[in-house]
C-alpha cells in the first residue's frame, strides 16, 4: 500500500469515531440520554453517508484530471452534477416528496439522462476536445432547466425547497440514503480505478495511449459510467457539493509519485475525509440554523484553494 | 517481419501509396511540408484507418490485429514529446509493458541501460533536458520490446550531438532485428543514416528505393523544387543549395 493511503487512512479511522460524537449536542456515551439510538439512526448514517459522498467525488475529481490531464478539470464538467440536480428539482417541482426514494430516483434518472447524451454524442469517437465541449454544454443545459424550474416554481415553499436541495448538505439522512448511495458509489469507484493504466497512458498523449493500445472509446465509457455513478449517486442524497472534486487531487498528488492510477484511490480516501470533517464542522458551529455543507466546503474552500494556489505558483507556470 | 503498405489512400491527404518495408533497416518517409509523411505513419502504426488500402505485418492485416498485440509488436514515437504530468522517469519506460500486460522489469532495465538513463530512473520527466527526454522516450518504446519502431521526426527537436546519439541507438536497434521507420525532414540526416527512402510527393510516392535512389538531386529538384547537390564521401554527404 502507497504511504498516501496509510496516510489517509490512519487519518480516517481517527476522525470517523470523533465526527459520530460531534453535533449540536456532544455525545458522551456514557451520561447522553438514547446515545445508543442518537449514535444508530442519526450520527452513523450521516457519517457513512459523508464517506461515501466524499469518496465517490474525490475518486472522480481524480480519474477526470487524469483523462483531460488538466489540473483545472472537475467533475462537474461532465455536466453529469447538474443533470442529477436537474432530476432531483423536477421532483421538488413537482411535489413528489410523498416518498422518500422519487427524489433520489429522479437524481439519478437525470444522471443518467447527462450520460446518455454524453456518450450519444462523443462516444463513439473517443475524442477529447469533443467530449469536455459536450458536457460543457450538457452542464449549461441543465443549469438552465434548473434556473427555469425555479423561477417557475408553482409556490414559494417549493421554490425554497429547490434553493435549499441545490445547495447540498447531509442534514436528515438515515440509513436508506446509505443502501441507495454505497453500491452505487463503490461500482463507479471501481470503474474508475479500472481506468487507470489507461489514464497512466494518457499521460504521453492521445495517439501514444493508443499505440500503446488504449481504446478512447472504451476508456470514455469507463470514464461516464464511472463519473455518472460516483457523482450520480453522491448528488442523489446529498444534493450539490462542488469543490471537493477539484481541491482533493491537488491536496493529494504531492503524497503520490503523480502517476493518474495512484491519484485515485488515495483521492477516494481524502474526499471521504474531507467530507466527513466538512460536515463534522457545520455540525459544530454555533449558528441558528445548520450552515448547508455545500456551503461550508465552498467558504472553506475556495480561499483554501486560493492560499494553494499563491503557494504553488511558480510550481504551476 | 516484413510491414507493407498496399494501395494506401486517404482523401485529401494520401493517394495510392505501396511500399514493402524490411526489417533490421532504416526506413527514412522524406517528403515536403504537406506530402503526406506523418499519416503514412500514423497508418503504418495502425493509428489510424486507411480509407481503402490495407498495411500488412508479415502476411497479417494490422486491422485484423487486437489493439494490444498491435501495440505489442509496433512502437511509436510522435512528433511532440507530451508528458503531462511530472512522474518518475522509470514509470514512464514502464509504459512501454503496458501491451503486454506485465511489469517485466528485464526489457525495462535493458532499454534504460541501452539509452543510459539509469541514473535518471527517480528523476521526475518534467526536470528533465530535451536530449534527456528524447532518450526516455525511445527507452519508453524500447522497453516493449516492438518489432517495428516507427517515429515520426524523432530528431526534429534536438542539437547535432542528440540526433547523432539518437540515430546510433535507432541502428542499433535495426542490428538486433527491429524494424526502423523515420520520418525525416532533413534530408542530410536520411541520405547518411537510413537504407531505405520513401519520398512523398503531394499524397503520391515520388520515389522508393535505396538513399542513393532515391535522394538523387533530380527528384529532390522535381519534389522540393530546389536546385541543390551532395557533396562529401557516402555517409557523411552534404546537401548544398
Amino acid at each position: 500500500m502507497s504511504r498516501a493511503v496509510l496516510i489517509l487512512l490512519a487519518l480516517l479511522a481517527l476522525a470517523f469515531p470523533l465526527s459520530l460524537l460531534a453535533g449540536r449536542v456532544w455525545l458522551d456515551p456514557a451520561s447522553t440520554p438514547n446515545a445508543a439510538l442518537i449514535l444508530a439512526q442519526l450520527r452513523l448514517p450521516r457519517s457513512v453517508l459523508a464517506l461515501i459522498v466524499g469518496a465517490g467525488l474525490g475518486a472522480s475529481g481524480a480519474a477526470m484530471q487524469g483523462y483531460l490531464r488538466n489540473p483545472l478539470a472537475d467533475p462537474g464538467l461532465f455536466g453529469i452534477a447538474p443533470g442529477a440536480a436537474l432530476g432531483a428539482v423536477v421532483a421538488l417541482w413537482f411535489g413528489f416528496t410523498a416518498s422518500p426514494w422519487l427524489l433520489p430516483l429522479f437524481a439519478l434518472i437525470g444522471a443518467g439522462g447527462a450520460m446518455a447524451l454524453l456518450a450519444a454524442i462523443a462516444g463513439r469517437t473517443g475524442g477529447i476536445a469533443l467530449f469536455t465541449l459536450a458536457g460543457l454544454m450538457v452542464a449549461s443545459l441543465a443549469g438552465a432547466l434548473t434556473a427555469l424550474a425555479i423561477s417557475m416554481a408553482p409556490n414559494a415553499f417549493a421554490m425554497s425547497e429547490i434553493v435549499m436541495w441545490l445547495n447540498g448538505a447531509l442534514t436528515d439522512r438515515s440509513w436508506r440514503e446509505v443502501w441507495l448511495a454505497a453500491p452505487l458509489v463503490l461500482a463507479g469507484i471501481v470503474l474508475l480505478w479500472r481506468s487507470g493504466k489507461s489514464l497512466d497512458a494518457l499521460t504521453l498523449g492521445e495517439p501514444v495511449a493508443r499505440s500503446l493500445g488504449v481504446e478512447p472509446g472504451r476508456l470514455l465509457w469507463l470514464l461516464i459510467m464511472g463519473v455518472g455513478l460516483t457523482v450520480g449517486a453522491s448528488v442523489a442524497v446529498a444534493g450539490i457539493i462542488g469543490f471537493v472534486g477539484l481541491i482533493v487531487p491537488h491536496l493529494v498528488r504531492p503524497l503520490t509519485d503523480r502517476r493518474p492510477s495512484q491519484l485515485i484511490v488515495p483521492s477516494a480516501l481524502a474526499g471521504a475525509l474531507l467530507v466527513l470533517v466538512a460536515d463534522s464542522a457545520v455540525r459544530v458551529l454555533p449558528l441558528v440554523t445548520e450552515l448547508r455543507l455545500g456551503i461550508g466546503l465552498s467558504l472553506l474552500g475556495a480561499p483554501f484553494f486560493l492560499w494553494l494556489l499563491l503557494r504553488m505558483r511558480r510550481g504551476l507556470t | 517481419m516484413m510491414l507493407t503498405a498496399k494501395n494506401l489512400s486517404v482523401a485529401g491527404r494520401l493517394n495510392d501509396v505501396t511500399s514493402a518495408l524490411e526489417p533490421s533497416r532504416i526506413t527514412a518517409i522524406c517528403g515536403p511540408n504537406g506530402a503526406g509523411k506523418s499519416t503514412l505513419l500514423d497508418l503504418l502504426a495502425g493509428l489510424e484507418k486507411p480509407d481503402t488500402g490495407k498495411v500488412l505485418l508479415g502476411e497479417t492485416p494490422l486491422a485484423t490485429l487486437s489493439p494490444h498485440e498491435r501495440g505489442r509488436r509496433l512502437g511509436y514515437l510522435p512528433q511532440t514529446a507530451q508528458i503531462a504530468w511530472d512522474v518518475p522517469v522509470r514509470s514512464l519506460v514502464e509504459l512501454g509493458r503496458m501491451p503486454h500486460g506485465d511489469n517485466n522489469r528485464a526489457p525495462v532495465d535493458d532499454a534504460m541501460t541501452a539509452l543510459d538513463i539509469t541514473a535518471l530512473a527517480d528523476r521526475r520527466a518534467q526536470s528533465l533536458s530535451g536530449g534527456e527526454t528524447a532518450r526516455v522516450l525511445l527507452a519508453r518504446v524500447l522497453a516493449g520490446e516492438p518489432e517495428w519502431i516507427l517515429a515520426d521526426e524523432p530528431l526534429a527537436a534536438l542539437d547535432l550531438a542528440h540526433q547523432l546519439a539518437l540515430l546510433r541507438h535507432l541502428r542499433a536497434a535495426a542490428d538486433g532485428g527491429t524494424g526502423v521507420v523515420l520520418v525525416l525532414h532533413d534530408l542530410a540526416l536520411a541520405m547518411n543514416h537510413a537504407d531505405h527512402v520513401v519520398v512523398l510527393d503531394r499524397g503520391r510516392i515520388a520515389a522508393n528505393g535505396t538513399c542513393k535512389d532515391a535522394l538523387d538531386t533530380q527528384i529532390i529538384e522535381r519534389v522540393w523544387k530546389v536546385a541543390a547537390h551532395w557533396i562529401g564521401e557516402p555517409g557523411q554527404r552534404a546537401l548544398v543549395t
